[in-house]
């Protein structure tokens, strides 16, 4: 019941920050240089002051500064994102239409990463004292410290262009007309080169972080008791250190999985994979305002939403959390 | 060595027979890229570059014109000039058809040229204010008749600029607001198929298209990637056949070029001529000075500029008349390379040393780096230069609201002075709003005078003349710097045939291109 409570409460204080989001990202867009008609006519090779005219009129840029917020918010209040001018299409289509893509991308990155490291920085705590240990630091040091685009053109040179494995662009083969199984095949090997350098950066760090978080775990009066008691130390592993040293990493997922569904704009940009996070960059680039604000919105939401469920999680897995709040 | 010879042989006659095969085949898909995603493929009602290269497969105008710009049947098969230059009569395809079925006549024309273009395409209303009356006397004619004579007047039935759009589709409505925008129907080679935003266009073969055997390909497909080196790698791997100009960066292109059955042509943007220049805001500071001006122009080192940047593509123009463009007066004295003769004229001017302000255009590597070395060149002269960086939604900002001193750009030259020349240099053309217009600020009166003279002279020898005369005042006065007229090279598989052959280039190219695979 006070469980209950506490949600709504965090969920009504959602709807007051994304507000103020909403108003402030507005503003904030405003400040930038040009808008879309200038863009657009600029992109034109020509123009003449009618043509910019008509342009604003369409995009109801001629109005008031107050005008365009007010109808921009009582927009939203129903659920409507306005029309992209510039792609030809409403807002929420647009967006939904790249959802799907950078979920996938995403999705599989953040459940590659997460499990990954945890498996990995597991066992070089375990190994701490060994070579196999310190081989796992390095390797994840390296990935920590490699700019993103790098590793991701490196690997299209390696595995496209030398060996002629995995595709380097793209979300799927155009023109082959697959469906079911073979489409999820074909789609599968885009994935793997995008999906592993956005992984790379992140595993690293669940790694560096599950290892430091173990090794102080070990250190604690409980470990020793469960060693005294006789355990098995796979079952300490496990239970005693890894679940107590899970929650900084929670914390991290946490923030991960709230930029989900912003994309990821250098991995999709390099590999041509048609996900929000180009669509946002192309926005931003185009001045394409009422696109932007809605991409905004989503990413704003989303990053709250994950923030109230890592508060959640927190509480199944320390119940001590729990009771506390 | 027996086996060698034979082998030999079998080489060469494997190699005659494909001499031979030089009759068109049909069949095959092309793929390609364009860059960046073009915000719709309607020809009229968007006129940025890569709206045209999909959207010229789709529509059509009544000509389209040679890599000399000379006129060539399209929807009209032919046409007549009146004696007086005032009377122009095309005689249209009496077989030509919408995508939808629908027969393609004369109403479309003066509905497309009348009424939706007039509104739609800044452009195309600047020329179209010459024109006293479009008539259709029957359904496959259709006369212009011009209030005064206009000398380029034929170069305007190019596809992006006087597309035909259905009346039967677009009359009446709100043109930008069409339902009918997402599903393009024009008369063309190719008709639409589907677009997966973010991935990739799809044309596919017009089968009852008005010309016989025409197009030899089933599709074309132009991907959306949008990473210049993920476009090369694109190319290298082969999943694209075509690298339109622009596609890539210039340091990759020698590397392409050098690629097994890779073929590169630099032909096809005749019609564009692309100018890169430099904006010199007139109105202030020491720019405000001619000799300021000539010294810039005394300044840069353009040989270089083009031979490392553009990878030795393109000219180093004289004046304000690029090489494609009619008119040009080849006599006037070049601007050289001399650093000396800058440092004089900035002496005798008396240049204490302000601050002067260089803003690049955003447009890729290739620009940031020719931004670098014509500030170095500048700076060499004593010239006080501060790069400034911005993306396109601000350099657009600053040039249209004059807010620079220097600026690089490139402009369309559209083939004739009167169409893609004057405009930078009349006063008429000076409003804020515009990064295409006068944006330098630049006013004569004797200038404004002969370049209207010229346009609507007739006929042309009268038009040179003036057009000389102006030339001479542009040299001396330099209101802009003349950068360089870029060489464009478009690079493709040697599978591809026939793929560059009009003016036009890629905007038009597919229909006569196919596939020797």
């Amino acid at each position: 019941m006070l469980y209950a409570r506490l949600i709504i409460m965090r969920l009504l204080k959602a709807v007051i920050v994304l507000f103020l989001i909403v108003i402030f990202n507005f503003f904030l867009i405003q400040m930038a240089p040009g808008d879309p008609a200038a863009v657009m006519a600029g992109e034109a090779g020509a123009t003449d002051p009618e043509f910019l005219r008509q342009l604003r009129e369409q995009f109801g840029l001629d109005q008031p500064l107050y005008v365009q917020l007010w109808r921009y918010i009582s927009g939203i209040a129903t659920l409507d994102f306005g029309y992209s001018y510039r792609q030809q299409m409403p807002v929420f289509d647009l967006i939904m239409d790249r959802m799907p893509a950078t979920l996938l991308l995403t999705g599989t990155a953040f459940v590659m990463s997460l499990g990954l490291g945890i498996l990995a920085g597991s066992m070089a705590a375990a190994r701490a004292k060994k070579l196999s240990g310190s081989v796992i630091m390095a390797l994840a040091l390296v990935f920590y410290a490699t700019p993103l685009f790098w590793v991701a053109l490196m690997s299209v040179v390696l595995f496209s262009v030398q060996l002629d494995w995995l595709p380097a662009y793209g979300f799927a083969s155009v023109g082959t007309g697959y469906t079911g199984f073979a489409l999820a095949l074909d789609i599968g090997k885009h994935l793997i080169l995008p999906a592993t350098t956005l992984a790379l950066f992140f595993m690293a760090i669940y790694t560096r972080m599950t290892r430091t978080s173990m090794l102080e775990a070990s250190q604690q009066d409980y470990v020793k008791t469960a060693r005294s008691k006789g355990l098995a130390s796979g079952v300490i592993q496990r239970r005693h250190i890894l679940r107590n040293a899970l929650l900084p990493i929670i914390t991290l997922a946490g923030l991960q999985a709230g930029q989900m569904v912003g994309g990821a704009i250098l991995t999709e940009t390099v590999f041509a994979w048609p996900g929000i996070g180009r669509l946002m960059f192309e926005a931003l680039m185009q001045r394409d305002y009422n696109l932007l604000l809605g991409i905004f919105f989503f990413s704003a939401a989303l990053v709250i939403l994950f923030n109230i469920i890592t508060d959640l999680v927190y509480g199944l897995v320390d119940p001590r959390i729990k009771e506390a709040s | 060595m027996k086996k060698t010879l034979t082998l030999a042989i079998a080489a060469a006659s494997i190699a005659a027979t494909y001499a031979w095969a030089e009759e068109p085949r049909s069949g095959g898909i092309i793929n390609t890229v364009i860059q960046p995603e073009p915000p719709s493929i309607i020809a009229g009602l968007h006129q940025n570059a890569p709206t045209q290269t999909v959207s010229g497969n789709i529509y059509e105008s009544l000509l389209r014109y040679d890599t000399d710009l000379n006129p060539m049947p399209q929807l009209a098969h032919d046409w007549t000039v009146s004696d007086d230059g005032l009377v122009y009569t095309f005689n249209l395809h009496e077989d030509a058809t919408w995508h939808d079925g629908k027969p393609f006549t004369s109403a479309d024309v003066v509905f497309s040229t009348d009424v939706y273009l007039r509104e739609m395409n800044p452009r195309t209303r600047t020329i179209l204010s010459h024109v006293e009356s479009i008539e259709a006397p029957d359904d496959h004619t259709v006369v212009f008749t011009l209030k005064n004579p206009f000398g380029p007047f034929l170069l305007a039935f190019e596809a992006g600029t006087m597309p035909m759009m259905p009346k039967h589709i677009y009359e009446g409505t709100d043109f930008r607001d069409n339902e009918a925008n997402n599903h393009p129907v024009g008369t063309g080679p190719f008709k639409f198929e589907s677009w997966d935003r973010g991935r990739v266009i799809q044309l596919v073969k017009n089968e009852d298209y008005y010309e016989q055997g025409l197009p030899y390909l089933d599709g074309i497909n132009w991907h959306v990637i949008p990473d210049a080196s993920s476009r090369a790698i694109a190319y290298e791997n082969g999943t694209v056949d075509v690298l339109p100009a622009n596609s890539v960066e210039n340091f990759d292109i020698p590397r392409l070029s050098e690629l097994d059955n890779t073929c590169r042509t630099e032909q096809g943007h005749e019609y564009f001529s692309p100018f890169a220049m430099l904006w010199i805001n007139n109105r202030e500071g020491p720019m405000a000075d001619k000799r300021f001006r000539q010294a810039v122009m005394y300044a840069l080192d353009r040989e270089f500029a083009r031979d490392v940047l553009w990878n030795g593509l393109g000219k180093v123009p004289l004046s304000a008349f690029g090489s494609n463009a009619s008119f040009q007066d080849d006599s006037l004295p070049p601007y050289d390379h001399n650093p000396e003769r800058a440092r004089e004229l900035l002496d005798e001017m008396g240049y204490d040393g302000e601050e002067v302000r260089l803003l690049p255009i955003p447009y890729g590597e290739t620009w940031v780096r020719w931004a670098e070395a014509v500030k170095q060149n500048l700076q060499e002269v004593g010239i006080n230069i501060r790069t400034q960086a911005t993306d396109v939604g601000g350099w657009n900002q600053r040039l249209a609201e004059w807010d620079y001193d220097l600026a690089f750009t490139y402009l369309f030259q559209y083939g004739d002075p009167a169409l893609g020349i004057s405009r930078t240099y009349i006063s008429s053309n000076i409003a804020k709003g515009s990064p295409w217009n006068n944006v330098e600020g630049y006013e004569n009166e004797r200038v404004d005078e002969l370049f209207d003279l010229a346009a609507t002279a007739y006929p042309d020898d009268k038009r040179e003349e003036y057009y000389h005369e102006v030339q001479g005042i542009l040299h001396d006065e330099v209101p802009v710097g003349w950068l360089l007229e870029l060489g464009f090279p478009t690079i493709y598989s040697c599978d591809v045939k026939n793929l560059v052959t009009t003016g036009i280039g890629l905007n038009d190219g597919f229909k006569n291109a196919w596939l020797d695979r």
